[in-house]
């Protein structure tokens, strides 16, 4: 799967984006972002705080507890600031 | 029409071809976002805009369709730009033409309001103390929000 990370939480983990498998036991979006934040431990300190951490799976807006495959691409961003 | 592009664009001259395009709509507005020179006594250097290459043209999309099913609009438009900006270029324009002005106003309302809270993107100011990236505005929601009763009533 594709994981993308953007404004100041690719800074927190230093990537932009990165390929993984599926890791065992992780079935829904907010089980991916707490398994990668073991991985990068700056942002698995701001997933603690509720509402800090967005979430889209393949380009559209989801909640924590969609459901993810092997073939997803997944995205984590602050709220958005356009306009 | 929707664009999402890192170059610069000329406010007037666009809004002069989307003139041109919407042929005889009674009603223009039109609205142009730009970097600002300052956040209250903090002086700005410079923008940065970042965004989600894909999704943001999908959302921005959806938003201007979603604008068109709730009012009657002869065209639209929405160009924003991404990348580093200096204050006072233009960051975003939206321009809708109607047969009426009161449908123009508010689609161009609606469009601006509902971009900032649903297109992906991010915005990183430059200081004089070095580089913040923006926060979410309560206010930005609210404004959004009013258009999500308006369709509920």
């Amino acid at each position: 799967m594709k994981v993308r990370y953007f404004a100041w939480l690719r800074q927190r983990t230093g990537v932009a984006e990165e390929e993984l498998p599926l890791p065992e036991g992780v079935r829904t979006v907010g089980e991916l972002a707490r398994y990668l934040g073991e991985r990068h431990p700056r942002f698995g300190e701001v997933l603690r705080t509720p509402g800090v951490v967005r979430f889209a799976l393949n380009q559209e807006y989801v909640d924590a507890d969609a459901p993810v495959g092997p073939d997803d691409e997944v995205a984590f961003f602050p709220p958005v600031t356009g306009g | 029409m929707i664009r999402v592009q890192a170059e610069p664009f000329d406010p007037g001259a666009e809004l002069t071809a989307f003139l041109a395009r919407c042929g005889g709509a009674g009603g223009v507005a039109s609205f142009v976002g730009r970097v600002r020179d300052r956040d209250g006594a903090t002086p700005i250097l410079a923008m940065t805009l970042e965004h989600y290459p894909g999704m943001t043209e999908r959302k921005l999309a959806e938003i201007e369709s979603e604008a068109r099913r709730r009012w009657p609009l002869a065209d639209s438009l929405v160009i924003h730009r991404y990348g580093r900006m200096l204050p006072g270029e233009p960051i975003v324009l939206v321009a809708t033409a109607a047969a009426h002005r009161q449908d123009a106003l508010a689609a161009c309302s609606f469009l601006i309001d509902w971009l900032k809270t649903r297109a992906p993107f991010w915005k990183m100011e430059e200081t004089p103390a070095g580089a913040r990236w923006v926060e979410a505005r309560a206010s930005d929601e609210e404004a959004a929000a009013r258009w999500v009763l308006a369709a509920a009533d």
